[in-house]
């Protein structure tokens, strides 16, 4: 049973401030300094938690950041780590996982039909159908951890950009030497550790608080504790993660000290409260003076077993004996730390395993069955002898904590001697150092720090790698045992505490045929739990090593993924941000009643609702007011590029599929791009304003690929002429109807007659006091200028305008009125008329293509299409019965085949019928052909072929104002 | 993230950068055959190795060429447009 010691004076713990906290309901104290976990060991409590799927009592076994079992729902936050988590007064902490509590937990029979759950059983119980539901409730309720709360508080988390020379990860003996070395150099360093204060594992032993020391007074270094590297991505961007926030460290160098992670012994009820990894012990015993037990046994397999025995003892805990897996002539006989335990009177049981563990009638570990031992014919269970103990502290090996090399991808070899993975490819910029790196000497791990430390200055510009040793010799010792398993007939021997898992479930699942590392991860789920396989992945390694009688070099591990600690997610978890862009008149937009809708990055308004009137009366209405008077729509969202420069009309005319080196002075054109397959991609009005200045504009979805992918034909060509984007500088109307001449007459300072300014034309003018750039184009089919004016006037002139419009019924309209008047004038919309494959011809736009030309984009694609002939056709299609209409998307159905596909649809007011734009088979493109189009439901609508335009075929409205 | 050098605006997150196709070389159109314009215009080499590629630093609209090893993930140079243009310059191998 484990208690709290008397004081001392490096003691983490604050004895003056006592906090009061409650589990499962009842009243315990701790310290200031205390984990929670150490607080509920220091109270003597016999177990913390219940395990995941045998609901079997389980307490601290790492005290490392990777105690799966000791989550904790803390003030109804699930999954707290208890052992890192501190203690604050008041806390109230419950075990996870528990039915009726931790001491009655009814899932606890859970323990006795292991039996009847064996390996892969998700797999094998829930192939019917039928039962899986039942099934899956079932377990979804017993097997689990904390319970998230649904009315959890929305919080948000903020993100910290960094940068440093050299990022040091681990502040043990190497890290801190790595780290003084690189300052020395001259680079900022910053060093990063996950536990509360820098020494890592060695806090406490000689010299290390000297180092801490140095480093805290170093110049250049930044100590960041209780910081977890978690992840490390492409050039070393490496997330570190604290309490409450995320840190994207972008460091030049990175020193990788992470150290090892202590592996426990494989035996029968190695899991039970009061069996823990000795390095466990020792953080509980140094830093907040918790005893592992009256009486401790010490499983030992490497020399660091017998330093942590001579600690206890001489912290006053009473350690009864050391059972080392080894044979004598490797068990270190001449080491001062073995001499010492045998001259304090502990017994020493060489070549000896622990069998099974004993649980008391509290559930504690009461004694530990030990059994001769050698790795060939395992434990020799005939001649097993039980040692009366409390605690048993497991020292057998390491693995090494390489899993940030392996998120650079970094490559690592398992070295049989150490019986650990060491790096072999370390990627550009890393440096690895100390433990991690094979090195175990307190000497030779400040030595290699050092070593590390001067190469990531030197990387990172500071000082010169010629002079540093490019090795430090790894580790004489054994650190690490080979085969720390022992068998046993009624197994309970766990490899894996988070997941439950005994060596004979991994022996059945590489039996059943999951024979590799992978697929005995995902069978069998070793490795898969929250402390993703720290101490539990060598040890399957080595079960499956030996099942398939190779080496576990021979085998390698699974791919280590970030995190490498969980992360709660919400410091992950970006804001919700969608860019939108909206035009210089939203605001005035907003107030008129606007119905926003989506337009590539834009909203914009759909139709202006106004009171009493539905949607449809408002677009409608809309409609009607731009055919019989007046309407104004905000086109700002239209791509709008300047081009400058001699051969900026050669660039159009290689860029577009028209002609635009002929385009006079002061007229527009259409403008239609194709990629250099031939398909139509884009289109827009180009207008010259000089002999070597275009202004052009582009559809609001393309506006940024579009200038972008000009930018990049410029760069390519090396033209004589130079793009300005002024998409977002320039606000752009469009100032449609019969009234719209004598309107914008009266606020502008140039004559806007026939003659003066033609159909097609575009001026420089002031409108309304503000210079602007006039068009008159034909989009909408009737009379109308754009009007593009600076983006800081946009709302001067919208106003403007819609006060000089309002005797003449003016109304604002949408994107939806918009598309029915394009609609009646046949003109097609990329992308909605279009698809992917749709080129010029097919869309009935041959008249905008210039074969001429001597080059343009996708010409020559052109000319193969040419030749080929179309394989569809974009034709105008009138409904027969304007009460049936179909979708757009509705196919064209010939001969129970797809003969085409409905691409635009209206109901249109002003022609009083049904009309649309439909893709078809050329052969049936001619006018008069009937349609059979399968609407909802897939009843047939008939329609027939009929000419575009639908209205004002000769296209005089837009040509001569106010003619009926 | 990845860090890619641009020519005009040097080191900047890859996230500022948009990719535009492999650089290749166009047949003439005047005199190559539909077959050859058609290989041109609609297969590209998918297997890793050394590839040109078109970059874009958005904010500035700077177009430039990455030359870049696809199988070991790694930025080898980076050339302005013109490189395209004038010949590439060797680059300078990785240390």
């Amino acid at each position: 049973m484990m208690y709290r010691m008397e004081s001392h004076p490096a003691e983490w713990i604050v004895r003056s401030a006592p906090l009061v906290f409650t589990f499962e309901g009842r009243e315990v104290r701790g310290y200031e300094g205390d984990t929670i976990s150490s607080a509920l060991a220091g109270a003597g409590l016999p177990f913390l938690a219940r395990s995941f799927k045998y609901h079997r009592p389980r307490s601290i076994l790492s005290f490392a950041n990777h105690d799966s079992n000791l989550l904790f729902q803390v003030d109804g936050v699930p999954n707290v780590r208890g052992d890192v988590v501190p203690l604050r007064a008041g806390m109230q902490v419950t075990a996870v996982n528990t039915f009726g509590g931790l001491a009655a937990d009814k899932a606890r029979i859970l323990d006795r039909l292991a039996r009847f759950l064996p390996v892969g059983f998700y797999y094998k119980a829930f192939h019917s159908r039928r039962h899986f539901p039942r099934w899956e409730r079932l377990f979804r309720a017993i097997t689990g951890l904390g319970v998230v709360s649904l009315d959890a508080p929305r919080q948000s988390t903020p993100k910290r950009y960094a940068f440093c020379d050299v990022l040091v990860i681990g502040a043990g003996r190497s890290g801190l030497a790595a780290a003084l070395a690189a300052s020395e150099a001259g680079a900022a360093v910053t060093l990063v550790d996950e536990g509360a204060r820098p020494g890592g594992a060695s806090a406490g032993s000689t010299g290390i608080q000297e180092l801490v020391d140095a480093v805290q007074g170093a110049p250049r270094i930044q100590v960041l504790t209780g910081t977890e590297a978690a992840a490390c991505y492409a050039d070393l961007w490496v997330a570190l993660v604290d309490n409450t926030r995320l840190t994207k460290m972008r460091a030049r160098a990175v020193v990788l000290a992470t150290g090892v992670i202590e592996q426990p012994a494989v035996f029968r009820n190695n899991d039970l409260p009061g069996v823990m990894l000795a390095s466990a012990a020792r953080s509980l015993v140094l830093r907040h003076r918790v005893a592992p037990g009256r009486r401790v046994v010490i499983v030992a397999a490497n020399l660091e077993a017998y330093e942590t025995c001579m600690i206890l003892v001489a912290q006053g805990v009473s350690v009864a004996a050391i059972v080392d897996l080894r044979p004598e002539r490797d068990a270190d006989p001449q080491e001062p730390a073995v001499q010492d335990c045998a001259s304090h009177g502990i017994e020493l049981l060489r070549g000896s395993a622990p069998y099974a563990a004993v649980a008391g009638s509290d559930g504690v570990v009461a004694g530990l069955d030990v059994a001769p031992f050698d790795v060939v014919n395992g434990a020799d269970a005939a001649r097993v002898r039980r040692l009366e103990c409390d605690a048993v502290l497991m020292s057998i090996g390491w693995a090494a904590a390489a899993q940030l090399l392996y998120h650079a991808g970094g490559r690592t070899r398992f070295d049989d001697g150490l019986q650990q993975f060491i790096p072999e490819e370390v990627p550009d910029g890393m440096f690895v150092a100390g433990r991690v790196n094979g090195v175990f000497e307190p000497q030779g791990r400040l030595a290699d720090g050092r070593r590390a430390g001067l190469l990531a200055a030197a990387h990172a510009g500071f000082g010169s790698a010629a002079a540093v040793p490019a090795v430090v010799p790894r580790s004489g010792r054994r650190p690490s045992h080979a085969f720390p398993i022992v068998d046993h007939p009624q197994a309970k021997n766990f490899v894996d505490f988070d997941e439950d898992l005994q060596v004979r479930d991994l022996e059945n699942a590489v039996q059943e045929g999951f024979d590799s590392s992978e697929l005995l991860k995902r069978y069998s789920t070793v490795g898969m739990g929250p402390s993703q396989g720290k101490h539990s992945h060598l040890n399957a390694l080595r079960v499956l090593a030996r099942a398939r009688r190779l080496g576990p070099g021979e085998l390698g591990l699974t791919t280590a993924r970030p995190m490498y600690h969980p992360v709660p997610i919400k410091l992950l978890a970006g804001r919700s941000f969608h860019v939108e862009r909206r035009t210089p008149v939203d605001a005035d937009h907003a107030a008129q009643g606007a119905v926003w809708m989506p337009a590539g990055n834009w909203r914009r308004p759909e139709y202006y609702a106004r009171a009493g009137e539905s949607r449809e009366q408002s677009i409608a209405a809309e409609v009607a007011a731009v055919r019989s008077s007046l309407g104004l729509i905000d086109v700002g969202t239209l791509g709008k590029i300047e081009i400058y420069g001699p051969q900026a009309g050669l660039f159009l005319d290689r860029a577009y599929t028209g002609r635009f080196s002929d385009l006079r002075v002061g007229m527009t054109r259409y403008g239609l791009m194709v990629d250099e397959s031939g398909v139509v991609v884009d289109d827009g009005v180009v207008a010259r304003l000089a002999p070597e200045a275009y202004y052009f504009t582009t559809t609001t979805g393309g506006s940024a690929t579009v200038f972008r992918e000009l930018l990049r034909l410029n760069a390519l060509w090396g033209l004589d002429c130079a793009l300005v984007n002024v998409t977002g500088h320039r606000a752009g109307f469009n100032f449609a109807g019969p009234r719209s001449r004598e309107v914008l007459q009266s606020l502008c300072d140039i004559d806007l007659g026939e003659a003066a300014f033609p159909y097609l034309g575009v001026r420089e003018a002031r409108v309304a006091g503000v210079p602007a750039r006039l068009m008159r184009v034909g989009f909408v089919g009737e009379l109308g200028y754009e009007i593009h004016v600076a983006a800081g006037s946009a709302c001067a002139v919208w106003r403007a305008l819609l006060a000089a419009g309002q005797p003449h019924g003016i109304r604002p309209f949408g994107v939806e009125a918009q598309r029915v008047l394009r609609l009646e004038k046949g003109h097609l919309i990329v992308g909605q008329d279009t698809d992917g494959l749709t080129d010029p011809l097919e869309a009935n736009a041959a008249w905008a293509v210039s074969m001429k030309k001597p080059y343009f984009v996708g010409q020559r694609s052109l000319r193969i299409l040419k030749a080929r002939g179309p394989r569809q056709l974009l034709v105008g299609i009138e409904i027969d019965d304007p009460a049936r209409i179909p979708r757009e998307c509705h196919l064209v159905i010939q001969d129970g085949d797809i003969a085409g596909r409905v691409t635009s649809i209206v109901r249109s007011a002003t022609l009083g019928k049904a009309i649309g734009l439909a893709m078809v088979v050329p052969a049936l493109a001619a006018t008069g052909t009937r349609l059979t189009i399968r609407g909802d439901g897939g009843e047939p609508i008939a329609a027939a072929v009929v000419p575009t335009p639908f209205y004002d075929p000769r296209g005089e409205r837009q040509k001569a104002p106010g003619a009926a | 993230m990845k860090i890619l050098v641009c020519p005009l605006n040097g080191p900047r997150p890859v996230s500022e950068f948009a990719y535009g196709g492999s650089v290749r070389a166009s047949p003439d159109p005047g005199s190559c055959t539909d077959a050859e314009w058609s290989d041109y215009v609609f297969n590209r080499a998918g297997s890793p190795g050394i590839k040109r590629e078109w970059w874009c630093h958005i904010a500035s609209g700077y177009w430039f060429i990455v030359e870049r090893d696809t199988l070991r993930d790694v930025v080898l140079a980076t050339f302005p447009a013109d490189a395209a243009r004038k010949g590439f310059i060797p680059p300078v191998p990785a240390p």
